[in-house]
This record gives structure tokens, C-alpha cells and sequence, in this order.
């Protein structure tokens, strides 16, 4: 019998009805159409859309970070420079950590497990767990491979001078952006602009692959600072050395360069570690030279002399009356401290008569003389791009009484930094101009200066400024062996509450050596308490040492004979107050 | 010593149907291909899987018909009691009691229904084949239901719905009237509020999800919209094999199980999808042929509801992996990984070769 298969036996066929049949095969049908025409809208033509979200799932531009330009001083010497640090963060929902792993993760960081637990708690998707700790230390927390624990490339910024240069170089902050000093005066400079690189991230945000480079980091330039250490570490220590021995409050000095105004030291005391600013007060942060203003005293009275000769009203020897030490202007009366009588206008700086100096300076109008201080630069900040330049008191010419005019010749009722101070001095330490000042090293000669006095003015100056400096002078302690000096002692009374306190500020500007004057060293010490706080005194041997070790290292020619400095037994002429 | 080889080999192979065991092998290529893919260190898990599927199959492609009727009550009886079992004593896993811990092994009786239903149901009205009457579907409506309710209520959806398939289609092909079918048809749509307030809550949210994946991204709607991205961008052509960025870079979820769809349709665009879909209608195709040429009405009707089986879990695992359908568990037939279903459908693969078979009303 040949077999024969059952749907062919008409007998026995019991074929599905054509309707069932067609409902069925309509329905794989359509379920399959189904599928592809959603294949279809998804590939086809909701793909552009759908692979555009893929991607924003997967690509990532990151950022690389521009290493930040150093800071060296004119002789390439590192004042601050980045070194490559890791910060640890976490992504706090992929983080499970067991007590054991806690507890081996806060021990390496230094926190306490119980901080390390708070932050990894934050209902966040980013927390920093620490930041900025040293490659090796990172090596370490990398070794642990903890899910959800990072680490990232920063930088930390270090000061191998520490706090000599606090205040000159600034410090920058946790993001690497200046706060402070030439970091925030250069950051634009010292940034460079991060780079970007395309990659490929998983879920978990390990980079898989790098796929591109968008544009190269560039890196930060190098700042060229007109500093030098030398003269620096010897400003820093000089100044240190008699605040301790003063028991002052505070100092400043500044070290210029007399031919193109470069600034070659900047000293503040007190001074923080800029590498370890844990417990900084507000102020060790100043950068007194150029925040702080004060009344300046008798460094004022060259000025006074200058106007006076330059307008004519006198001559270099031109004879004062300052007999009987004490004049009476409207209700006030000025006084000098010794009675000087007959004096030249050379010995009124010479000697600092306030009674002189009030004379010259009654003698001319208040215009001229606001004229002249707003020309030398008081009453303005010197605007070097630091913060808190301030520019200090110089009232208008139109509001001075008589006894005010009086006084501001010889430096009271008006105040200024001490920058503002040292710049000035250009005019007698040049030959009457003055250049601007400049942080970084200069390469091509400064530009053109602003003529304040006549050459021939700024000369007679200078030569009063260096028989002040001479016995018979009110500061013989400012000379130095090997080279003439010229300077101005200042001594002022601290105004506190609107009136004039037992506190003194000390001061000496002055430059040398005087036949071709090479720096401008301006001192201040303010509140000496050990019992001297003349300028002659306290500021003015600042000024010799530093003076003379800084000629030495510019390798500055000398322009006197190597003898001993007449002043053992010279009594020191005190300046009036 | 070579006649004795081939005439082993002729053994082994002689209840295999060629047809069907090519579209077999391509699948499992396929399925092997996206292993090394998405999930390269369970490839030799699967393989182990595959091996002991084709066992099975090829064991029960051996049983005739008829023998595999006597089982169907039996089997039928032991599942019902496995389910309850689990009902009582299941081991919980991840939120769901679906499966029975025999000491020695674990198992998931809920499988063994997706055969044991259209099983039974085809020897049910096998028996009634002379005069069938209403009733008759009552009965095997009720048959249905029960084990239908005790896998919904485990709960585990994906089974429940296959299981309701498989048993659907044997009522529908045994010829249940137009009028009854489109009653059924009104009934269901009366009770879908009914059975929605049954429903747990992830049910109704997986439903709501489906409508709006994008009002809950991170949460419910994850596996709808990253499934939906991965496919989408494979676009016409594809990203080539293992250049899937999605499920590579970790942002597919269950990418070598019931998501392995997306990786597929990732990384071989639109044209690898028809080629699946192609591939698909050839098994379909083959297993209507012989349910077409079944010898009796329980053979017809067991190798068409199990063909249907095949297209129902390729459905609604595509439909959902490609957000038209509610995220069931499904896998996608032959492709996914996991043993337990890959042995199911080739069990159903060989019960339709033992059919071909046995397809002659007189034994050669």
C-alpha cells in the first residue's frame, strides 16, 4: 500500500476553513509588518534623532588643563611654578564601601571616616572627596579600586620662596586662578587656555576610547619679573631683622630700579607661607606697600623745596627765618623740635624744619602745589593690577586752609603709600622726571619719562638729600661705606580716631649712589615700640644694609672712598614732627 | 567500520528534518554571534545550553505522536501540581515566586506549561474530534485558565501570556466558531479595566511606561529608551559586529537576555532585522507546513499552536525591545541567552519534527 498523506486523503482531509486560514497567516503577517515598519521609523527615519541620543550617552569633550605659566625673577630663578597633583571625587551613588575599605581610604587621605562617610552620602553626582594630594598618594588610593572613587589631574601651585615673596607673587586659588599679587595681576598671561579632547565614556565614566583632539592646550607663559632675589631675600631679611628689633607692628619696603622704574623688591612683614595658607589672617595677607597709606612726615619736604626752587621763589641758598622754632598759622601753631634759626633752604632738608618747610610752602599757591603732588602721582592708585592699590588722601586745591597747606609741605594732612613714595623719589634720584613702574624685567629702555621738575632743580635736591644723610643731617645712619648716598628721614605721628596717637611710622627713602643714581630704596616701620622711632633711627639703618647689598650685587660701581662713616659721635639732628 | 559509522549516523539523523534543523543552526549561529558580541564570557554557558537542547530535541523528535499524546494528560497534572507547588513553597527572586526548589535542582514549572498546554488542549479535542460541541470549549477554555492564573499570579506575565497563546491557538485552530471568537473578542476588551485593577503595581507600570518611556527615564522607562536608541542607531546598515556603542559601553540593560534585540538591531541596522525577520518566517513557515500535513487532528493542532508559539515570543520580545509593546519577559527565540527556553522551543522544534515525521497515515 503506498502511503499516502493524510490532507490528500479526501476522506479523511479536514482542511482549516479559508477564513481561519487567512486570519491567520493576516496575523503573522501584520505582526511581522508591525515589527519591520517599526524598524523602519526607529533605523530609518527616526535615526539621525535616536543615534544623536546614542551619542550623547557616549561622547564626552573633556577638557586638559593648561599647565600655568611659572613666575621667575629677572634671573630665571622659580618664584612659583605648578606641580601636577590628583584630587579625588567620587560619584556617591556608585560608591559602596565596606567599614574595612572606609576606614583604609580616610587613613590614607588624613579625614575622618566619619567626614568621608558624610561627603559619599551627598545626594549628589559629583563630590570631591579631597583635593589635591601628591601623585604617590594617589597611586595609592587608585591601588584600592573602589567603585565610584576618582581621581583627576590638577595642579598645585608652589612657592619655593615661601613667604619672602608673599605679597609680590599673590598665591592662586583651589581652581588655579590668581587671588592675590602677580597671579592676579598676570593670570590672564600666566592661564593659557585648556584644550578639549573628544572621548568615549561608558556608563560607569571610564574613558574607553579618545577619539580626538579638538585643540591643544596652550600652555600658560612665563612671567618675567623685574624682581631680583638677591636684593630681595636681603630687603626681606634687613626689614625682619629690625622689625624684631624695633618691636614694631609692621614694615614695608621697596626697592627700585632708578633708571626704568623696575620693581626689584617689594617687602611686607608680616608675611604668610603662601605654600600653607591654613591660618591666614587678614593682616599678614596686606600688601602694605600699596594698600596701606600713612601720613609720610618730612619725606615730604623735598618736594615742598622742589616746587619752591623750580617756581622760582627761591634759590638753593636762599636764607629762612625758622627762629623761634614755633609758628602760629590762623588758630594752629607748627614747631620744630630743636630751634634751628637762620636757616638755607638746603638746610631746611638737611635739618627737617617743619617751620621751613611751611614757609617755602606758603610762599606758592594751593593750586600749584596740588598741581605738583597730582603730578609726582599722590592722591591716585599706581594701578600695577594688584588688589586694594589704593592712591591716598590728597584733598582738592580749592578746600585747603592755610595750616593745611602748611602741613602738607611737610607731610601731614596728606597720605600715600609707599610705592607711591619710592616712585616719586625718581624725580631727585633722575634727573626730574619720572618713568612708570614696571613688575616685569624691561628689555628695551623705558619709555619717555613725565618732566615734573627742571634737571637742574632735581640736581640741587639731590644735593640737599645728601647732606641730610651727612653729619649735621638728620639720618647720618642711612650711609654707606664706598658710595654717596642722598634719602630723607620721615617721622610721623599715627593718626587714630582723627587725632594724633603716641604711635609713630618711621621712614626713609633715599638712593644712591648719588653722582649716577642706580636704586630708590623706600623703608617703613610702622609703630616701632622699643623705645627709638625716629626715621634717622629706625628706618634709615634698614636702608644703608639694604643699600649696600644690593650695590654690591648689581655689582654697581663706587663713587666715594672706602673710608669709616663719619657718625659715631655725631649726634643725630632730630627732624621736626 | 565506516558502514557502521554511517549507518550510526543515519540513526541519529533520520527523525531530523533538514528544513527545519538549517533554519535551527542558522539562529543559533546568529545567537552565537551576538554572545561573542554582547556577552563574550557566557558564550560557553550557551554552548553547553545549545548542546543540551539539541539533546532534547533530538530525543524527542524520535517519540511518535501518538506515545507523546499519552503523555499529555500526565504531564498536563504535573505541571498543574508544580505550579501550586511553587504557589506554596517557590523561592522568591526578585519580587517574583516562580520557582521550585527540588533540593537537587531548581526548577520553573511555568516552562514546562508553554508545551504541556497546547499538549493537552490538542489530545482534548483530538478526543472530541468527531462531534464537537460548545461545551467542549468550555471545558477547554477552563483547562486554559487555570494554569494561565496560577503563572499571572506568580507573577510573571511574559509566561502567562505565552502559555494563554499556546492554548488559544489550538482552541482557534480546533475551530471555535466566528461568533465565539468575536464574543471573546468583546469580552476582552470589557474586562481590560477589570484586569488592569488586577494587575500589580509594576504591571500597570510597565503599560504606562510604554505609552510615555519618556516621563520616568532613569527609572521605568530606562530599558524602553536606551533599547529604542541602541536600535535607532544602527540605522539602515548597522555599526558591524561588536561596534554596538550601547550595549558595549554598558548603557543597554539585560543586553545578552531579553534586550538582545537591541544589540543585534544596533549593530546590523534595518537590513540585519529583515534578514532576522526572514529567518523567522522560514521556521514559521516550515512548522505551518507540517501542522498543514499533520497525520491526525492532535498532530495538526499541537504543530500549528506550537509554530504560533514560535512567532508569539519573537513578537512580543521585537515589540517590546523596540517600545511597541509593555516590557514583558520574553526572550527572543534561539537568540537570547539562558537554557530554559532555548529547551522549551527545541523540545518544540523536535515535537514538530517527530509530526513531520510521523506525517504518513501508513508507515513507510
Amino acid at each position: 500500500m503506498r502511503p499516502v498523506k493524510f490532507s490528500r486523503s479526501p476522506l479523511l482531509s479536514q482542511r482549516l476553513p479559508a477564513w481561519r486560514q487567512r486570519l491567520l497567516l493576516g496575523l503573522l503577517l501584520g505582526g511581522f509588518l508591525v515589527l519591520l515598519g517599526r524598524s523602519v521609523y526607529l533605523q530609518g527615519i527616526n535615526n539621525e534623532f535616536l543615534g544623536d541620543k546614542g551619542r550623547a550617552r557616549y561622547e564626552r569633550v573633556i577638557e586638559i588643563s593648561a599647565t600655568r605659566g611659572r613666575i621667575v625673577d629677572r634671573h630665571g630663578d622659580v618664584l612659583a611654578v605648578s606641580t601636577p597633583v590628583k584630587s579625588v571625587w567620587a560619584i556617591p551613588e556608585d560608591v559602596k564601601l565596606s567599614p574595612a575599605q572606609s576606614r583604609d581610604l580616610s587613613k590614607m587621605l588624613d579625614l575622618d571616616v566619619r567626614d568621608l562617610n558624610r561627603k559619599l552620602a551627598a545626594d549628589r553626582d559629583f563630590v570631591f572627596v579631597k583635593r589635591q594630594i601628591p601623585p604617590e598618594l594617589a597611586t595609592q588610593v587608585a591601588g584600592l579600586k573602589l567603585a565610584g572613587i576618582h581621581l583627576q589631574n590638577e595642579y598645585r601651585r608652589y612657592y619655593p620662596a615661601g613667604d619672602v615673596m608673599a605679597h609680590m607673587l599673590g598665591f592662586t586659588g583651589i581652581e588655579d586662578k590668581g587671588q592675590e599679587g602677580i597671579e592676579l595681576a598676570f593670570n590672564d598671561q600666566l592661564t593659557g587656555r585648556a584644550g578639549s579632547r573628544r572621548v568615549i565614556k561608558d556608563r560607569r565614566g571610564n574613558i574607553v576610547e579618545d577619539v580626538e583632539s579638538i585643540h591643544g592646550p596652550q600652555e600658560g607663559k612665563d612671567i618675567v619679573l623685574a624682581l631680583d632675589s638677591k636684593v630681595q631675600y636681603l630687603a626681606y631679611a634687613s626689614l625682619k631683622k629690625a622689625i624684631t628689633e624695633h618691636k614694631a607692628k609692621a614694615g614695608g619696603m621697596v626697592v627700585l630700579d632708578a633708571r626704568n622704574g623696575e620693581i626689584l623688591a617689594l617687602v611686607n612683614l608680616p608675611t604668610y607661607n603662601p605654600n600653607n595658607r591654613n591660618r591666614l589672617a587678614g593682616a599678614q595677607l596686606r600688601n602694605r606697600a600699596l594698600t596701606d597709606t600713612f601720613e609720610p612726615g618730612s619725606t615730604m619736604k623735598p618736594f615742598t623745596a622742589a616746587l619752591a626752587l623750580d617756581k622760582g621763589k627761591v634759590r638753593f641758598d636762599t636764607p629762612i627765618q625758622t627762629s623761634p622754632g614755633k609758628l602760629t598759622i590762623g588758630s594752629a601753631t607748627i614747631s620744630d623740635a630743636h630751634a634751628h634759626g637762620l636757616l638755607t633752604v638746603a638746610q631746611v632738608i638737611q635739618k627737617s624744619s617743619n617751620i621751613g618747610a611751611a614757609k617755602l610752602a606758603l610762599s606758592m599757591t594751593p593750586a600749584e602745589m596740588w598741581e605738583m603732588f597730582d603730578h609726582i602721582g599722590f592722591g591716585s592708585p599706581i594701578k600695577l593690577g594688584f588688589p586694594g592699590e589704593v592712591g591716598g588722601r590728597l584733598r582738592p586745591a580749592k578746600y585747603w586752609k592755610p595750616i593745611e597747606q602748611a602741613t602738607m609741605s611737610y607731610g601731614h594732612g596728606i597720605s600715600v603709600t609707599l610705592m607711591q613714595m619710592a616712585r616719586a623719589y625718581q624725580v631727585f634720584a633722575r634727573d626730574g622726571d619720572i618713568v612708570p613702574l614696571s613688575l616685569t624685567r624691561l628689555d628695551n629702555p623705558p619709555p619717555a619719562g613725565e618732566q615734573i621738575f627742571s634737571a637742574q632743580t632735581a640736581r640741587e635736591v639731590r644735593a640737599m638729600l645728601e647732606m641730610a644723610v651727612q653729619p649735621g643731617g638728620t639720618a647720618p645712619k642711612a650711609q654707606i661705606p664706598g658710595y654717596r648716598v642722598a634719602g630723607k628721614t620721615g617721622t610721623a605721628h599715627k593718626l587714630e580716631g582723627g587725632a594724633y596717637a603716641n604711635k609713630y611710622v618711621s621712614s626713609f627713602v633715599g638712593f644712591a649712589p648719588v653722582s649716577d643714581p642706580r636704586l630708590i630704596v623706600a623703608v617703613m616701620i610702622d609703630e616701632p615700640s622699643a623705645g627709638k622711632h625716629y626715621g634717622g633711627e629706625v628706618a634709615a639703618p634698614v636702608f644703608a644694609e639694604v643699600m649696600a647689598g644690593a650695590l654690591r650685587t648689581l655689582g654697581v660701581g663706587s663713587d666715594a672712598p672706602l673710608k669709616p662713616l663719619q657718625m659715631a659721635n655725631v649726634e643725630l639732628v632730630k627732624e621736626g614732627m | 567500520m565506516m558502514n557502521t559509522l554511517r549507518l550510526w549516523w543515519h540513526r541519529l539523523v533520520d527523525p531530523i528534518d533538514p528544513p527545519l534543523m538549517l533554519i535551527l543552526i542558522m539562529l543559533i549561529a546568529l545567537s552565537a554571534g551576538m554572545m561573542g558580541s554582547a556577552s563574550p564570557e557566557r558564550m560557553g554557558a550557551q554552548m553547553v545550553n545549545v548542546l543540551v537542547a539539541l539533546a532534547i530535541m533530538r530525543i524527542v523528535a524520535q517519540i511518535p505522536p501518538q506515545r507523546l499524546m499519552h503523555l499529555a494528560v500526565p504531564v498536563y497534572l504535573l505541571g498543574i501540581a508544580l505550579l501550586i507547588g511553587v504557589a506554596l513553597f517557590g523561592d522568591i527572586s526578585k519580587g517574583a515566586r516562580r520557582w521550585l526548589n527540588l533540593g537537587v535542582m531548581r526548577i520553573q514549572p511555568s516552562e514546562l506549561m508553554k508545551i504541556a498546554m497546547p499538549l493537552l488542549l490538542a489530545w482534548f479535542f483530538q478526543r472530541h474530534e468527531t462531534m464537537l460541541r460548545l461545551r467542549d470549549y468550555g471545558v477547554a477554555a477552563l483547562l486554559l485558565l487555570v494554569p494561565v492564573a496560577l503563572i499571572a499570579r506568580q507573577p510573571d506575565l511574559g509566561t502567562a501570556v505565552l502559555v494563554l497563546a499556546a492554548g488559544f491557538y489550538v482552541i482557534f485552530l480546533a475551530g471555535l466558531s466566528w461568533k465565539i471568537l468575536g464574543g471573546m473578542a468583546v469580552a476582552a476588551m470589557a474586562a481590560a479595566p477589570l484586569a488592569w485593577s488586577l494587575m500589580h503595581d509594576y504591571q500597570r507600570n510597565r503599560i504606562l511606561t510604554l505609552i510615555d518611556p519618556e516621563k520616568d527615564p532613569l527609572g521605568k522607562g530606562f530599558h524602553i529608551i536606551q533599547s529604542t536608541i541602541a536600535i535607532g542607531s544602527g540605522g539602515i546598515l548597522g555599526k558591524g559586529w561588536g561596534q554596538g556603542t550601547q550595549a558595549q559601553l554598558d548603557f543597554l540593560p539585560e543586553r545578552h537576555t531579553d534586550f538582545i534585540f537591541a544589540v543585534y538591531s544596533e549593530e546590523f541596522g534595518l537590513i540585519g532585522n529583515v534578514v532576522l525577520l526572514f529567518l523567522l518566517s522560514l521556521l514559521i513557515g516550515r512548522g505551518l507546513m507540517i501542522a498543514a500535513n499533520g497525520a491526525t487532528m492532535f498532530a495538526r493542532l499541537l504543530a500549528g499552536a506550537l509554530t504560533m508559539i514560535f512567532f508569539t515570543y519573537a513578537f512580543v520580545n521585537m515589540g517590546m525591545v523596540s517600545g511597541i509593546l509593555p516590557v514583558v519577559g520574553v526572550p527572543l527565540p534561539f537568540i537570547s541567552y539562558g537554557g530554559t527556553a532555548l529547551v522549551t522551543l527545541s523540545l518544540a522544534v523536535g515535537i514538530l519534527m517527530s509530526i513531520h515525521k510521523n506525517r504518513m497515515l501508513v508507515q513507510k
